[in-house]
Parts: structure tokens; C-alpha cells; sequence
């Protein structure tokens, strides 16, 4: 029985995130300006620990700044000619690529977590 | 005229001695660096910036940082037979030598878009980098880093294949794998037109590849299945056979959050110590058999697994997301002999070269932590930048590294 993986899927609007770092300093703002360009209920704490991993777990196969390796680029000109959008990037970062190097992050990552960074390979880098 | 005086004064060091010459050739300005030797320094890859770090082993400290490396999130070096100069091979596909002397860049070039990993030759002469884009492998003059072969990795399937488990072996040769099309290959360079055998349907998606120290044994990892792949090279007629197939007995692997590596340190005296792919093991070996007798349960899946100089132990680190652990096993009985968590992210280990201390990456604390090998104390530990590789200048007279 296949379930229906995007009805699972909950969207999040506004970000929260935005509003925490109002209080805080310059410097931390800019240095996380990118991370809030998605929209996520995703804390500031969170996101950062997601580009770390995305730019040093991710960038093991992948590449440090994602232009490819053993894993092919994930930056956004690659990933669009590709046709790929947040749900197609959210399926793979879950469930993996069969028969390929790519495992299913599904067992360490939330769902959030996982749509914030599809949201950021499309976005940014 | 002081430092002439002076190097007359000191005849007896036949350090100086050869430094002199080497100034006197070269025509170098006198700087008190220059008479360093380098026996017991190494580099640490500091992958985030596009730096290494300058170390030395027997003080335990950071000496320089040499920026301007560019990629490195995916690094190896190798040594000139000389110690002198470290070849690093980047992520972006540069190659950079390194002079530890003088502490600075000597010259690089940016080779490929996309490589993975290098090999010097057995006479020094050769530096080959195996790429992932456009794939093969192109090997350079170590002196003048020219070219000196473009050899594109063609395989069976016409397809360009990404290298992998490029390494030295003896007789001027040069191995490496093809991780898409599923072959080895051997370059041999000791005749005038360098000649290359291709062995195909090794096994699926060879993922990394070890030669053993004494250089006969070339043994390939395979991902896309249980099993590795062995080429013997002093009978490299009979072609390449499997070992330790279907290793998994059946069972569905776990994910794989980081491709293991393998090195020539997993041999430890008769027997090989490798890391099963998508299991929380350490598979072991005997190298006379090749065959497997028997399989070590460890804390996650391992990534590297590391026999110490003297083979008595095995150190072994893991992937995301448990790579804060290190386990010690003894290579004779296969026993647990030590767990450490140095901290999130331990990427990398290397020994010093008689062994009495191991020094470990832990990237996410920016050290590289250093521990006594018999009573597993900490010893030192230093402050780089998102360390991985550790590569100490022991490792130019070692087959395979």
C-alpha cells in the first residue's frame, strides 16, 4: 500500500524564525539572512544546524558547495533544468535513490526539516 | 656571510649539509626555515576554508597555516619521496603543491572540474589525480605539475566514468577503479608509451579501493553490492576475483550516510580489517585465503578502519550521524579495547609514524585532537579550522598512501 506522501506534508506559513531575530544583533541576522529565506516554523537554532549539515554531510557526496561529487550539483540552475521542485526534492531527501549512493534521510530528518532544505537548494547557494 | 660561516661551524649535521646544497643549487635567500627538516611534520586539511594546516608531531603544535587551496571539502595528499612538498588533491580539481620548507604554495593547477583523490608514482615522478567530472584520470610531472597523460575513463557501457581507489603500485604502475561502469584499470608507466588493461565486471559501483603495503594486492570496495573486488598484481593475468560476496547474507543494509574509505592501514599483520558497507561492522580477512573469518560488531557504520603502524590496533570511526565515536579493537583477539567520543564529527586519523600516538579530526569542535596509543590519554590538542584529513610526510615512503 503506497501512501500518499504530499497530503502528509504540512505546510507552514509566515516565519516565525523572522520575528525571533528581530531582537537580536546585526551580525547573526546577516550571518542567517539566507536560512530565513525559506518559509519554515523552523527556530533559527534549527536551521542553522541544517546548513551545516547540508553544506558538510550533504557536501561529503554532494560537494562543500554542493557543485557536485560523487552525488551530482544540487545547485538551483541544475536542480531546475532537471524539472525538480520542493516535492520532488522532498521525496528523494526522504526516501532516498534507489540502485544510487543516495539514502532516505527520512530516519534522522523531520519532514520540516526536510522541505527547508529542498526549499534552500532551490533558492539559494 | 654569517650563515656561511655558520654552516661551516656545523659540518657534523648532515641535515645542514644537504640543506646547504639545496640552497646553494637553487640559489635561495638564507632563511633560518629552510634547514627544517620534515620527517615529523604533516598537513591537516581544513576543509571549510581552502587551507592547511602546518604540523609537526613531535612537539604537537600548529606551525602555519598555507591558504589558498580552494575547495577542499573533499581532500587527499600525497608526499614527494623527498618530504619536501605535499600534493593535495581538491574537491574543485585542483592540485596544489605544497612546500612544507618554505611554507608556502609551489604551484597549482586546476585539473578537472571535480576530483576525488591522487597518487604519486613509485619513483616519484608522477602525481595522477583520478576526477569525478569529467571523469578518469590525469596524470602531471611532480616537479613541474605538466601534463603528461589525459586518460579518460571510458567504460564498457561507452559512458565517461568518475574514478575511484586511485593508487601506486610497484613497477611504475597506477591503479584506480570506475565507480559507474564497474572496472579496474592499471596504467603502467615503465615503458616509453604508458600501457593500460582494463579488467571489467569487477562488481557494481566500486566505491573506494586499498593496496596492500607490500604493493601485491589490490582490493576494490563495492557499493552496489556485498562484496569487494581483488586484483593481484603479481598475477595480474588472472584477472580480478571476487571475495567475501554477498557478505550481507541477504539482509537489507542500513542507509549509507557516509561512503566508507579504505586505505592500506586496514592490513594488520596477516589479516585485513574492512568496513562492511551498510552494517555496524568490521569485516576481517585473512589476506592468505581471502577469505573471511570473522565480522566485529561495532558502535555504528564505520568509515574508516585504521590498523596502527605496528598492527596490535584497530581504530575505527563512523558515519553520520554517530560520528562522534571511536572505537580501539585488538587486532589479535577482536576485541573492544577502548570507546572514546572526542566530539561531533570525527572525520579522519592518522598515526605518527612508529605509532605511540594517533591524531584525530573532530570537525565540528574546529581540533584535531591528539591520544596516547597505549593508555589512550589525550596528549594535545590543537586548534584548526573544521579539520578532515590528517596527512603525515611518513606516508611518502608507503606504498599505496
Amino acid at each position: 500500500m503506497k501512501r500518499s506522501l504530499i497530503s502528509q506534508v504540512r505546510f507552514t506559513r509566515g516565519c516565525p524564525a523572522r520575528r525571533i531575530k528581530q531582537g537580536l544583533g546585526l551580525a547573526l541576522l546577516l550571518a542567517s539572512s539566507t536560512a530565513c529565506m525559506a518559509e519554515s516554523s523552523l527556530d533559527v537554532k534549527r536551521q542553522q544546524e541544517l546548513t551545516y549539515m547540508l553544506k558538510h554531510d550533504c557536501g561529503s557526496c554532494h560537494g562543500m558547495t554542493l557543485k557536485g561529487g560523487l552525488g551530482p550539483s544540487l545547485l538551483p540552475n541544475t536542480l531546475s533544468s532537471k524539472g525538480h521542485n520542493i516535492e520532488s526534492l522532498s521525496l528523494i531527501i526522504r526516501y532516498g535513490k534507489p540502485g544510487t549512493a543516495m539514502p532516505p534521510w527520512g530516519p534522522v530528518l523531520a519532514e520540516e526539516d526536510i522541505r527547508w532544505i529542498a526549499t534552500q537548494l532551490l533558492e539559494t547557494n | 656571510m654569517n650563515r656561511r660561516i655558520f654552516l661551516k661551524s656545523t659540518l657534523a649535521s648532515a641535515a645542514l649539509l644537504s640543506v646547504q646544497g639545496c640552497n646553494s643549487l637553487a640559489s635561495q635567500p638564507a632563511k633560518q626555515e629552510y634547514w627544517m627538516p620534515t620527517g615529523d611534520l604533516g598537513i591537516v586539511i581544513e576543509r571549510a576554508d581552502g587551507k592547511v594546516a602546518l604540523v609537526n608531531t613531535s612537539s604537537r603544535e600548529k606551525l602555519a597555516e598555507i591558504e589558498g587551496l580552494g575547495d577542499l571539502s573533499h581532500a587527499s595528499a600525497v608526499f614527494s619521496r623527498n618530504e619536501r612538498f605535499a600534493y593535495v588533491f581538491g574537491r574543485d580539481g585542483g592540485l596544489t603543491k605544497v612546500d612544507l620548507i618554505t611554507r608556502s604554495i609551489d604551484r597549482r593547477v586546476v585539473q578537472s572540474g571535480n576530483s576525488i583523490g591522487g597518487a604519486i608514482s613509485q619513483d616519484g615522478k608522477l602525481v595522477a589525480v583520478s576526477n569525478y567530472t569529467p571523469g578518469g584520470v590525469q596524470v602531471f610531472d611532480s616537479e613541474t605539475l605538466a601534463p603528461v597523460l589525459d586518460l579518460p575513463a571510458v567504460g564498457k557501457d561507452g559512458q565517461a566514468s568518475k574514478t575511484v581507489g586511485l593508487v601506486d603500485a610497484p613497477g611504475q604502475r597506477f591503479v584506480f577503479s570506475l565507480f559507474d561502469s564497474g572496472e579496474i584499470w592499471l596504467v603502467d608507466f615503465s615503458a616509453a608509451e604508458p600501457k593500460v588493461t582494463r579488467y571489467q565486471d569487477i562488481g557494481k559501483q566500486p566505491y573506494d579501493a586499498l593496496i596492500t603495503p607490500d604493493g601485491r594486492y589490490y582490493i576494490a570496495g563495492l557499493f552496489g553490492e556485498d562484496g569487494l573486488a581483488l586484483l593481484d598484481l603479481w598475477h595480474p593475468e588472472k584477472g580480478v576475483r571476487r571475495i567475501l560476496p554477498g557478505y550481507g547474507r541477504g539482509q537489507q543494509r542500513l542507509p549509507v550516510y557516509k561512503m566508507p574509505h579504505l586505505e592500506g592501514w586496514a592490513i594488520a599483520g596477516n589479516k585485513a580489517f574492512i568496513p562492511a558497507v551498510g552494517r555496524h561492522e568490521v569485516l576481517v580477512v585473512d589476506t592468505n585465503t581471502w577469505t573471511e573469518i570473522d565480522r566485529i560488531k561495532v558502535h555504528s557504520q564505520p568509515v574508516f578502519v585504521m590498523s596502527s603502524p605496528d598492527g596490535r590496533q584497530i581504530w575505527v570511526n563512523f558515519a553520520f550521524p554517530e560520528n562522534k565515536h571511536l572505537q580501539v579493537i585488538d587486532s589479535d583477539n577482536h576485541r573492544h579495547i577502548q570507546h572514546l567520543e572526542p566530539g561531533e564529527g570525527v572525520l579522519h586519523m592518522e598515526f605518527t609514524p612508529r605509532g605511540e600516538a594517533v591524531w584525530v579530526s573532530v570537525r565540528n569542535n574546529n581540533e584535531v585532537q591528539v591520544f596516547d596509543t597505549q593508555d589512550f590519554s589525550k596528549l594535545a590538542t590543537l586548534s584548526i579550522d573544521s579539520p578532515s584529513g590528517i596527512f603525515f610526510t611518513a606516508r611518502a615512503h608507503r606504498i599505496g598512501l
